[in-house]
Order: structure tokens, then sequence, then C-alpha cells
């Protein structure tokens, strides 16, 4: 170990300790006996969907168009999932097919 | 009332389909915990370290950032700051659980801890079949996945240099699924609002504010159109 022990503790248990904080911060809020307010339930309620859309875009957020391969594989590899996904609607196969074919792409057609 | 086999038959059940939701997270997670495992122990920790790591933060993006500030020496208050900035995305995902995960009694603190962008995505989009206790399936998805990341981080601080195959790429899996579920949510919901409201804030940020910082602005601007969508409905309804 060539990094100091209780340094290192220290930076666990603050990164530790602040993502449990970032986790249940509505729940300290919102989550006691008496119902959420309103409009936090209707947020709740419609939240999920553009969340998950967001997620998509975080995932697609270090493509750059400098170079075919920064960006191709990934496209290629999104509508082979969404036409899986369409044709099937088996999320495992979509999710293992697309994966394999993107591994496929990165690994042997854009080196 | 029921017997004790019918009870038997629905945890069997229970299980099973818990493990079947949580699949597509397996793959994804066993291999970037490997890659954070194997990152880990080159910085000169034990694999004691990474079971510890990913047994009580427990989170994927965070932690490739911890051995980053850990190896640069940033000091404690700083690496809290950059926390609070790379998860302060989960302030917003608890919102949509608040009235569910209070009613799951014991199950509640590990439920609250184990909020992360997977099971999060998962469970949103958790529509649980007859014969199976929906709650419990729930919360074993939650442990399913954090046992998956656990596993993959102490087989990558262990073994990682070992992989017998090439397993560039499939981070994508994390892809795959977040675009799946967007999928089915488009197709279960009446109203496409929400959706294009998230994407149009997540474009619009990214392109505003590039690609490290765009999430929280993306999400917070996402919640404001809801609270002014709201307060207009309210205001029609009277």
């Amino acid at each position: 170990m060539n990094i100091a022990f209780e340094y290192s503790i220290g930076v666990v248990m603050m990164v530790a300790v602040v993502t449990l904080f970032t986790r249940a911060l509505p729940f300290l809020l919102f989550g006691g006996k008496k119902d959420a307010p309103k409009w936090v339930q209707f947020i709740g309620r419609t939240l999920p969907p553009a969340i998950i859309a967001i997620l998509v875009l975080y995932c697609f957020k270090d493509m750059s168009i400098t170079e075919v391969k920064n960006w191709l594989p990934q496209i290629l590899a999104s509508i082979a999932v969404v036409l899986l996904h369409l044709w099937k609607k088996n999320t495992l196969l979509s999710v293992g097919g697309g994966t394999f074919i993107y591994m496929v792409l990165i690994q042997v057609v854009f080196i | 009332m029921k017997t004790l086999q019918t009870k038997i038959y629905n945890n069997k059940n229970t299980l099973l389909f818990a493990f079947e939701q949580s699949i597509p997270v397996l793959l994804g997670y066993l291999f970037l915990g490997m890659a954070f495992g194997l990152m880990i122990q080159k910085a000169g920790y034990h694999v004691l370290w990474a079971f510890f790591m990913s047994l009580f933060i427990y989170a994927g993006s965070m932690q490739f950032l911890l051995v980053a500030l850990l190896t640069a020496g940033v000091d404690v208050l700083t690496c809290g700051i950059m926390t609070l900035l790379i998860n302060g995305r989960h302030l917003f995902y608890g919102l949509s659980f608040v009235n569910i995960f209070k009613h799951m009694g014991k199950y509640y603190p590990y439920m609250v801890f184990s909020l992360t962008d997977e099971t999060y995505s998962i469970l949103c989009a958790l529509k649980a079949p007859e014969g199976v206790n929906e709650k419990k399936a729930m919360f074993l998805i939650a442990i399913f996945d954090h046992s998956y990341w656990i596993m993959g981080s102490v087989l990558g601080a262990l073994t990682g240099q070992f992989i017998p195959f090439n397993s560039n790429g499939i981070e994508f899996s994390m892809t795959a699924l977040f675009l799946v579920i967007f999928m089915n949510q488009w197709k279960e919901m009446k109203s496409h609002k929400a959706a294009l409201c998230g994407l149009a804030c997540g474009i619009l940020s990214l392109y505003l504010f590039g690609a490290d910082k765009f999430i929280l602005p993306a999400l917070f601007a996402t919640v404001c159109l809801m609270v002014v969508y709201y307060i207009q409905n309210q205001k029609r309804g009277k």
C-alpha cells in the first residue's frame, strides 16, 4: 500500500456517506408517515420516462464525430437493440444481442 | 387462508422472477465491477478494499473517479463535493419511490441505499405477474444487482488480468438496457410529454454545459418544467 491508510479510509467514508445522502434526501424530506405532497407525487409519477431518456443520453455523451470509430459503433449497435426489441420484445435478447454486436464492431470492424 | 405450500410456491416464483429481471444488469455490473476491481488493485489496494468500497459506496461512475482521486491524493472535502456533483442525480430518483419504499418495512433502508441508475430503471418498469410478491421481488432485485457489483469488483481485484476473452465494449450492455427500458415505457405511456421533456432538457443541457456536467442541470430543468405543468393544470382545474 503506497497511499496513506487513514487518508484512504477518510475518502472512502466521505464518498459513501455523501452518496447515501444523495439517495436518502427525498425520503428524508417526503418519506414520513404523512403522504408526500400532491405535487411531489405527480413529479414522482411523471419523472421515470424523463430520467430514462436522460440516462440514454448520458450513455452517448462521450461520442465524438472526429473519427468514425467514435460514433458509428454506438449508433449501429443501438439500431440493432431497437430493431431486436421491436421484433422479439425480449429484454435479454435485445441487451445481449446489441452488446455482442457492439463488441464485434469495436474489436473487429472499427479498430 | 394461504397454505404453507402456496407460500413456498410464491417465494420460489418471486425469487425466479427477481433473478430474471436482474439478468440484464448482471452482465454490465459484473464486468464494470471487474474493471473497477482491476483499477483499484493496480492503484495499490488490497482486494478487501475493493470489496468494502463496492459494499458501502455502490456507485459505479463515482467509484471509477474514486480511484483517480485517491491516486492523485485529492483532499477529503473536495472528494465529498465531487461526490455530490456526480451522484446528485440520485436526489431525483427517490421522488418516484417515496410512497412505495416506506411501505416496505424492514426493506426500506436498504431500498433507499441501493437505488442505483440501473436498479432504479428496472424497478420503474417492474410489473410483477400473478403469484409473485412484488415488494419482495423489488428487494431481491436490489440485492442481486448489488451482489453482481461486489462480485465483479472482487473478481477484478483478484484476477482482472486473466479475463479469458477481450471484454472491450461489454459496457454497452448498460446503454442497451436503458434503451430497452425507454422503449418499454414509451409504449406503455399514453402521453410522451415526460419522455420528450427529459430528452429536450438533456440535449439542451448537453449543448450548454458539455458532456461532463449536463446531467444535473437536465434533471433540474425537467423537474422545474413538471412543477410548472402541474401548477398550470391545477389552475385550469379550478
